[in-house]
């Protein structure tokens, strides 16, 4: 179902090509969701956004508000704002960066306020060099605004802000590698427990880390009220969602679309979405959300956006990235592809990930490329198994953090879907839809 | 290669002084570092390390972790070509077997006239657009076997300039303000600590604290 609930974090960009600029955001009701903000106490805003149940945009889809909640009371506490996007076929924050950085700005300006912290950070991904111009300028717009820095809009309330760059590591979205990247070190996850940066986080202080389209969400909330976010939606799935659908579609692209009651069906199909499989072709399968997540087949196309119900059915809403596969599409290359991106990107601290992503991508390419035998499907698996127990859904976690179990996935899933083509690479010694490509 | 250059210098430390702990303005001022030379010099790191007090070891150790700090000089352009999964289904790797032929290098390696680094990367986020491509860190997209020679075309000629600054050239626009929630609004900003530079040579006898 194609819903009538207007954009909420695209409003402004998809409306005007110089939503980027201070001058259409204050024009737009840019700001006021702050000013409103700092009239009321910071735990009735907390209430808000806990009555809004946003969930986390990120990829692990935590809310918010029990986020917010967990913030250990201390002397000193910092918002970390991720925005260093780098789940393959993810494109929504980079989006909102450069298209509505002051929005991403009074989002964690209000983020701020309700949680009391003086200094505030937001980790963008260096590749985004427009990006970080972009968010620079507005940041020393809105200080040159009053928004940012001592007693702001006269409210007693101050409060900091930097624009941190990272320099390309998949692994820094990781939260806790994130944080060590802004302490200056390499993107090593941080040993769990704590689980939560809110307990101990940057320089050991207690630590909230949010999403960019989470935060981008948060002006609005505050001006509309939590119930009326609630109101969108379904069950815990609640408000709307920006997805970035690619691949083999004719029109790929980002879509904010209500969550739970639009179906991947729709925003594959629809004329107003994705208009369909590229050149009228058969859908083979599709990811749901980001290449962590296992495979979905046509049987799943009904489904609806909703974190619970992919949940479920054995995958993940994830980051929000739906990535099609038509009939022309290898299962073995798509699957080796991303085993060779996580071997790429595993930081190497923990063995199952280092070693387990290096032998994968190793197998299929050797299948790929006509070296393979037929057990090698096994093997595979047992690879598989030796990183991620019983190779499952949700996954048994053997390593420091959730680079490891996500890199069975793609590689079960194209298994356990298409063993067959697996098969037939191994007895006809090489890629038997090499020509068709 | 030289170390920072006084601009360079003073920018480092107003920098640092945005971070409640020195350490974090690291990669900030890798990045600084190489928008001066185009790439992460030896002499840049020893004085990154003073900034911010660490060993240059500890610098050099932490920017090899990341993919856009570069501790070897390469091109003026850095051409970055996407062949992860949603540029692969839309031709990525047909895209950089071109781009190869098209300026006779591997991926990895360099134009003998130093115009040019071809480099296979990872997702860029800009997969509505793909195959994609990234020239020092600016999109273009979806591009053909023919939009790509143009592109290379605009950026021997000097045509392309203005949208692509030489590499290293991260974030043209500066930081107007330090830190003003301590300090009132419209005061100074705080004042930034001087650290003095040691000569390289006096930083193998020092310490890891």
């Amino acid at each position: 179902m194609i819903t009538e609930a207007a954009p909420i974090v695209t409003a402004r960009l998809g409306a005007h090509p110089d939503s980027h600029t201070l001058e259409r955001y204050l024009a737009t009701g840019g700001y006021e969701g702050l000013r409103r903000a700092l009239a009321m106490a910071p735990e009735a805003l907390r209430e808000e956004v806990s009555k809004a149940s946003l969930l986390g945009r990120g990829g692990a889809g935590f809310p918010a508000g029990r986020k917010w909640s967990m913030l250990r009371q201390a002397d000193v506490t910092y918002l970390v704002v991720n925005g260093d996007e780098s789940e393959p076929a993810t494109f929504k924050d980079h989006l909102l960066v450069e298209r509505d950085p002051h929005q991403v700005i009074e989002g964690t300006l209000i983020a701020a306020y309700a949680l009391g912290v003086e200094q505030a950070f937001i980790f963008c991904r260096g590749e985004f060099a427009l990006g970080l111009e972009r968010l620079t300028q507005a940041c020393n717009e809105a200080y040159a605004l009053g928004a940012i820095g001592h007693d702001i809009f006269g409210s007693g309330f101050s409060v900091d802000l930097v624009i941190h760059p990272g320099a390309g590591a998949y692994i820094c979205g990781e939260e806790t590698a994130l944080l060590e990247s802004l302490e200056g070190k390499r993107g090593f996850p941080r040993i769990k427990p704590p689980y939560f940066p809110a307990a101990i986080g940057l320089y050991g202080a207690p630590t909230v880390v949010n999403n960019i389209e989470t935060v981008s969400n948060i002006p609005w909330i505050t001006l509309n009220g939590g119930d009326a976010f609630a109101a969108l939606g379904q069950g815990s799935s609640t408000g709307t969602r920006l997805f970035a659908l690619s691949g083999r579609v004719e029109h790929p692209g980002w879509f904010e679309v209500e969550m739970s009651k639009t179906t991947f069906r729709d925003l594959i199909y629809a004329p107003a979405f994705g208009g369909g499989v590229k050149d009228g072709k058969e859908l083979k399968a599709f990811i749901p959300g980001g290449v962590s997540a296992p495979w979905f087949g046509p049987e799943h196309l009904d489904l609806g956006l909703d974190q619970d119900a992919v949940g479920k059915a054995g995958s993940m809403l994830g980051s929000g990235s739906i990535v099609v596969m038509d009939e022309t599409t290898c299962a073995v290359r798509a699957a080796w592809r991303i085993a060779r991106f996580f071997w790429r990107e595993s930081c190497g601290q923990c063995t199952p990930c280092r070693e387990g992503s290096g032998w994968i991508e190793k197998i299929l390419r050797r299948l790929e490329d006509g070296g393979g035998r037929e057990s090698d499907l096994d093997l595979l698996m047992d690879a598989c198994d030796n990183i991620s127990p019983g190779v499952h859904w949700p996954p048994e976690q053997t390593t420091i953090c959730v680079l490891g179990p996500s890199i069975p996935s793609s590689v079960a899933s194209g298994i356990r879907m298409f063993r067959d083509e697996f098969l037939l690479h191994a007895k006809e010694g090489g890629c038997p839809m090499r020509g068709a490509r | 290669m030289a170390p920072l250059n006084e601009e360079s210098l003073a920018r480092a430390r107003a920098v640092v002084a945005l971070y409640p702990e020195r350490r974090s303005a690291l990669i900030p001022l890798c990045h600084l570092a190489q928008a001066q030379d185009g790439w992460l010099t030896p002499e840049a790191m020893e004085q990154i390390a003073e900034l911010v007090d660490v060993t240059a070891a500890e610098v050099r150790g932490t920017a090899s972790f990341y993919d856009m700090l570069h501790l070897e000089p390469i091109g003026r352009h850095l051409v970055a070509v996407c062949t992860n999964i949603a540029c692969l289904l839309a031709g990525g790797y047909e895209l950089l077997e071109h781009a190869e032929e098209h300026l006779g290098i591997r991926a990895g390696q360099t134009t003998d006239d130093g115009e040019f680094t071809l480099e296979e990367v990872e997702c860029l986020a800009a997969c509505d657009v793909a195959p994609c491509v990234q020239v020092n860190h600016r999109f273009f997209g979806p591009l053909d076997d023919d939009a790509f020679d143009r592109l290379v075309e605009g950026l021997r000629s000097g045509a392309l300039a203005g949208d692509v600054p030489r590499h290293g050239v991260l974030c043209r626009v500066e930081r107007a303000v330090g830190l003003l929630a301590r300090t009132g609004d419209g005061g100074p900003a705080p004042a930034v600590e001087e650290t003095p530079v040691e000569p390289p040579a006096r930083r193998a006898t020092r310490k890891r604290s």
